[in-house]
């Protein structure tokens, strides 16, 4: 395959004045190149359209996915006739084809710079109201308009897991995050050490988690289902194993799973939480039946204070 | 006595860094061996250490960019093969600790130590002569700025045998990059070595700006102007008034980490969100400072070889203008999904697309250049072509990363990977590798191989698709950055895939050599003996390839644009240039150390001040400023070359003899 | 160029963008603004992290219970006249008068370094009672960017000091007084970033 693109018709290179140099099939390379590339990225598209952001399952993940789609498209529609014009007339306007025609001082032409500036625009014009309006309807800290009550759900990064506090319950669960579907997710965020992102790509929009600060998700898992969370900003040696399971299930289920941490779970205070802060990777889920009230308020707001928090490598 | 620094700095008990730095060590043994035995010294102490010439500092430049390729791919191929392999429940060869010096090293590498300097590099070259004058404005700071970009790569380097690098990502982000989460030297290696390659780069900066605004050709007014000056002109401009922050950011950095400060700190009050406010306020600005000479050199290339004037060329000039402006004002997408909210959120979303309009604006005027062309298919045309299929993909992954919803899901994915190696590769490699391609002939008098040129151009191209399209595909699914080992199995086939186009692009590197090897011997064939092997439209082709040390004997009167165009339109062009002009005494520069030795002693600054040598620290501090105090009393810096001699010089040239 | 050359694009009537690469003495001037221009830059930086920072005083001292008006004002107003005797001094330069240059170059260095004697002062009051940079980030913010300033004054003073060294060893030859020149620059900037700070850091303490 190499050769077929790389061969050259041996044109001496003493290009003193202007030799023109037989280029090497332009036109075979171009449909050859064409049908790799579409062969190549009908396989992806396909590959990654049953999983991860292309397979949503969830209001915020099923909006995105629209806007990815329709952007795509409109851009589309202006960057593949670029790419046919630019080998079309690569092609034509070779040196050697004396069917086109020379226009050595043809630089200007109102008309075309009219329209050369006129497409872009448009387009940015489109997307940007989509920006605008998308940027509003999805804003993460927005609730979602359901008519289910929402739950509220404390998440914590440490170095590498994830904790997550059921305030209203009273219980906790570190790397696994049990939630009823259909019910909106309303999630307020914060680190104990480095910024971490808390991202489910079935579900939707990430959102940084910072020490010393809160930050605010709203998602919906439509189904039940286990999808699969990780951490999306780089937060050191254990960064890979930052994964966690959202395992939805029905609103009963949920209830049951509930009651079973109260009975079996363990305690989650300030002096269980500082071990359970201390650097360690890929920790098996826990549960925990009794959490200091307040925890998740005192661990985001901590870092104006003169004490430091515990600190980790 | 020697603060932190011990034994124990040394990996001896990690193979691959021992064989990595022990095969290294070897080929610099044994080129200094071969330089020594050979008394190669004297010439290039004198022709390339210490030349303050633009040409051979650019020169220079380019080399050490190669090099810094070398070693950066080769952190890509780490990287690329132990994704290729740790899939489900294999950890792969590289444990986290390794694996992620490995990404922060490529990056910053590749930032900073191979596009810098390659930019720079054809600025440094190609500028003088373009605008027609004999050296850029300051002669003896270029030659600073170009070692302290070396003391940078240096302190790089030794990070990889004397202890380690940074493990933060290439962009140390605090809270990861303060004293608590990296206690070792690693951010220090990271911090020092950019702060004093940061300032080489941004007296660079100043140079060239100054150089396009006040030393030209006369009658080169702004209309008449190159369009790769002006492109020049935006990324020089945009280095001015980036670099600073960088430096004031990592100073405050740098205080957290050596004083005690509370910048960055999660405690006493400490913001990191203000860092990456702050490194992002650079960080934008620094891809355009990339990229606006890579279109420069696009422009000119496409419209030397297809015979007609740049299409638009006021409107390219305005796009450019605007694309400089505006590149300060989008910082914030870089981080969306720090919550800033949805206005805010939008109106930087907005902004990153108000700039994709000039951006798109000049992939049509290049369009519409090659309309009604004459195109002659060389190297440089074939790095044009496939930038301009390559490049609009990355920047349409771009517009649709501009969308803060669309980056809610993308953010840090490996479809950011995809994004912005497409449009680097695509954008900056391309246009690095035509502008070399181009410009060669006239640094050193031959023209390359265009045979081997082709192959690595193919293998460049195929390459980056086969890399980094399942990059895009593996975002969507879900995959992020920075992962040493992911569990999903059905990733592993797309990772396959890119370590092929890795190896490919490796081949293309290789050829890269052999190409330049099999150029030399083959030079006598490929001699240019007129200046002006590609018909081309600016001053650079007037003079002979390689030019003399003061560039243009006479400078040139410039009446319009495509100023050497316009000259060889006229009968008579060669006398045009030389008649009624009297030839009058020319200063040149002479040589100067200060550069290399100013070098010299920020590597011991930089060293001591990482290790907590203090007293290193001092005699680094304390030599610089005795440099200086010599530079400052040093009253012979010229060389007065006689009008007889520019005189016989020209005569030589001009009767199209093949050199003695 | 020739002569004839030289004449025609010193005319008047041809545009300064046309007529040929600039003098030294213009293309000293304009490297040097575009440097301070990047250094006001660095300044900008400082300031923006100290406008964050202000108020993260982490139940610290603040700006209002630390800073002395009075004493910022007779900082302030010994910088401020440095730069007014920096310009005669400029002027003594540009008509090569040796004595009245160490004359006004003198006075300006005394007013300078006193200048850094008092902030010198300041700096080390607050050290004292605990106002340490390491405090808070309040003062992390305050203590580098006065702190940077106060650099830079010191470094100008340096500069000076050769400067001076340099009329007496060397004259006063074109590099010489392009280098004062340069000199003159900085020390102004200086002080239009002092007015910054002052007002900024010492009369918006709160």
């Amino acid at each position: 395959m190499i050769g077929r693109f790389a061969h050259d018709l041996g044109v001496p290179d003493r290009c003193n004045q202007c030799q023109p140099t037989p280029c090497c099939s332009p036109r075979d390379a171009h449909s050859m190149l064409v049908r790799m590339i579409s062969i190549a990225s009908s396989a992806m598209l396909v590959a990654s359209c049953h999983e991860g952001v292309l397979d949503p399952h969830g209001p915020v993940g099923k909006a995105e996915r629209v806007i990815l789609y329709d952007s795509t498209v409109i851009m589309l529609a202006v960057v593949i006739p670029v790419i046919v014009l630019t080998l079309v007339f690569a092609w034509w306007f070779r040196a050697k084809n004396k069917r086109a025609q020379y226009r050595p001082d043809w630089e200007y032409s109102g008309r075309i710079e009219m329209i050369v500036w006129s497409i872009p625009a448009l387009v940015i014009l489109f997307l940007g109201g989509i920006a605008w309006t998308g940027s509003h309807d999805l804003d993460p800290s927005q609730e979602l308009k359901d008519s289910a009550a929402p739950l509220d759900i404390e998440v914590i990064s440490l170095d590498w897991r994830w904790l997550f506090i059921y305030p209203n319950e009273g219980i906790a669960s570190l790397n696994r995050l049990v939630v009823p579907s259909g019910v909106p997710l309303r999630f307020r965020l914060t680190s104990t050490t480095v910024m971490n992102s808390f991202f489910l790509p079935q579900l939707g929009s990430q959102i940084y988690t910072m020490p010393g600060m809160i930050s605010r998700l709203n998602l919906k898992a439509d189904q039940t289902g286990t999808f699969q969370g990780l951490s999306a900003q780089f937060s050191g040696d254990g960064f890979s194993d930052m994964r966690f399971d959202l395992v939805s299930v029905r609103a009963d289920e949920f209830k049951e799973w509930v009651t079973s941490t109260k009975i079996h779970g363990g305690l989650l205070d300030a002096t269980t939480f500082t071990d359970l802060a201390k650097p360690a990777k890929a920790e098996n889920p826990q549960t925990y039946a009794e959490v200091t009230e307040g925890l998740f308020d005192s661990i985001s707001s901590s870092h104006t204070a003169a004490n430091p928090l515990p600190q980790g490598n | 006595m020697l603060g932190r620094l011990s034994w124990a700095a040394i990996p001896f008990d990690v193979p691959v860094v021992m064989i990595a730095a022990g095969s290294v060590g070897f080929v610099i043994v044994c080129v200094l061996a071969l330089v020594t035995v050979k008394g190669w010294w004297p010439y290039l102490w004198r022709e390339w250490i210490t030349s303050v010439d633009h040409k051979r500092i650019g020169v220079m430049y380019i080399i050490l960019a190669l090099l810094m390729l070398v070693r950066g791919f080769s952190d890509a191929l780490l990287m690329r093969s132990q994704l290729a392999l740790a899939a489900g429940h294999a950890q792969g060869y590289l444990p986290p600790e390794h694996y992620d010096q490995i990404f922060s090293a490529h990056g910053t590498i590749m930032i900073f130590f191979v596009a810098m300097p390659f930019i720079v590099g054809l600025m440094n070259f190609v500028l003088p002569l373009q605008l027609g004058v004999r050296d850029v404005a300051f002669p003896v700071l270029n030659s600073v700025s170009f070692w302290l970009t070396a003391a940078g790569v240096l302190l790089v380097n030794m990070s990889l045998v004397i202890g380690e690098f940074a493990r933060t990502g290439w962009l140390a982000y605090p809270p990861l990059s303060e004293v608590a989460y990296s206690p070792g030297v690693g951010v220090d290696y990271y911090l020092w070595s950019l702060q004093i390659s940061g300032l080489g780069t941004l007296l660079s900066g100043i140079n060239l700006t100054t150089t396009i605004l006040k030393l030209r050709a006369p009658g080169m007014g702004y209309s008449r102007m190159p369009i790769f000056c002006w492109t020049a002109l935006a990324s020089n401009l945009l280095i001015v008034a980036s670099f600073p922050i960088l430096t004031a950011t990592f100073a405050m950095l740098l205080l957290d980490r050596y004083c005690d400060f509370h910048f960055f700190t999660n405690e006493f009050g400490g913001n990191p969100m203000m860092y990456i406010n702050l490194i992002w306020s650079w960080g934008h600005p620094e891809v355009y400072i990339l990229i606006l000479p890579a279109f420069g050199v696009f422009s000119e290339v496409v419209a030397t070889f297809s015979g007609k004037p740049l299409f638009g060329r006021r409107s390219m000039v305005v796009a450019t203008m605007a694309i400089c402006v505006l590149s300060f004002m989008v910082w914030l997408h870089h981080f969306f999904t720090m919550g800033a909210g949805a206005d805010v959120n939008g109106f930087f979303g907005i902004m990153t697309m108000i700039i994709a309009v000039p951006t798109g604006v000049k992939i049509f005027n290049w369009l519409f250049t090659l309309y009604g062309g004459r195109i002659r298919f060389t190297v440089p045309v074939y790095w044009a072509i496939g930038f301009m299929v390559t490049f609009v993909i990355g920047g349409m992954t771009g517009v649709l990363m501009a969308i803060p919803p669309a980056d809610f899901v993308l953010h840090n994915s490996l479809f950011l990977i995809a994004h912005f190696h497409n449009v680097a590769i695509g954008g900056v490699v391309f246009g690095v590798m035509a502008g070399i391609s181009y410009w060669f002939p006239k640094a050193f008098g031959f023209t390359l191989n265009e045979r081997l040129g082709k192959a690595v151009f193919w293998c460049w191209f195929i390459g980056f698709y086969l890399a980094f399209m399942p990059l895009y595909a593996l975002g969507l699914m879900g995959a992020t950055r920075r992962m040493q080992h992911y569990s999903d199995t059905h990733w592993q086939p797309f990772m396959l895939v890119a370590l092929a186009g890795a190896v490919l692009i490796l081949l293309g590197i290789v050829l890269t050599g052999v190409q330049l090897a099999v150029s030399i011997r083959q030079r006598e064939r490929h001699r240019d003996m007129t200046g002006d092997p590609w018909n081309g439209r600016t001053l650079e082709w007037s003079t002979p390839s390689p030019p003399p040390p003061w560039n243009f004997s006479l400078l040139p009167q410039v009446r319009r644009p495509d100023a050497f165009w316009g000259m060889k339109q006229q009968p008579n062009p060669a006398q045009q240039r030389t008649s009624h002009r009297t030839y009058e005494t020319i200063h040149i520069p002479r040589n100067n150390a200060a550069g290399f030795y100013l070098a010299c002693f920020a590597v011991l600054l930089g060293f001591s001040l990482i290790w907590r040598i203090w007293w290193g620290a001092g005699l680094g501090i304390l030599g610089a400023i005795a440099v200086g105090l010599v530079q400052a009393w040093r009253t012979d810096g010229e060389i007065a070359m006689s009008a007889e001699q520019v005189m016989a010089f020209d005569r030589l040239h001009g009767a199209k003899e093949p050199a003695a | 160029m020739s002569a004839t050359e030289q004449a025609l694009v010193n005319s008047d009537t041809v545009p300064l963008s046309l007529r040929g690469p600039a003098a030294t003495r213009v293309v000293a001037g304009y490297g040097f603004w575009l440097f301070l221009l990047s250094d006001i830059v660095i300044f900008a930086a400082l300031f923006a992290a100290y406008a964050v920072l202000s108020g993260e005083t982490a139940w610290g001292p603040t700006g209002v219970a630390l800073f002395d008006k009075k004493h910022v004002l007779i900082e302030t107003a010994c910088l401020l006249t440095s730069s007014v005797t920096c310009g005669f001094g400029s002027l003594a330069v540009q008509s090569a008068d040796r004595s009245s240059t160490y004359f006004w170059m003198a006075i300006t260095f005394i007013l300078g370094a006193s200048f850094l004697s008092l902030e010198v002062t300041e700096f080390r009051h607050m050290l004292a009672i605990g106002a340490r940079p390491s405090r808070s980030a309040f003062l992390s913010a305050f203590f580098t960017l006065v702190g940077t300033h106060g650099l830079h004054v010191s470094i100008g003073l340096a500069w000076l000091v050769v400067m001076l060294l340099q009329v007496a060893t060397l004259g006063f030859q074109p590099m010489v007084s392009r280098r004062f020149f340069c000199f003159g620059l900085f020390w102004h900037a200086l002080d239009i970033v002092w007015i910054g700070v002052f007002t900024i850091v010492y009369l918006g303490a709160h």
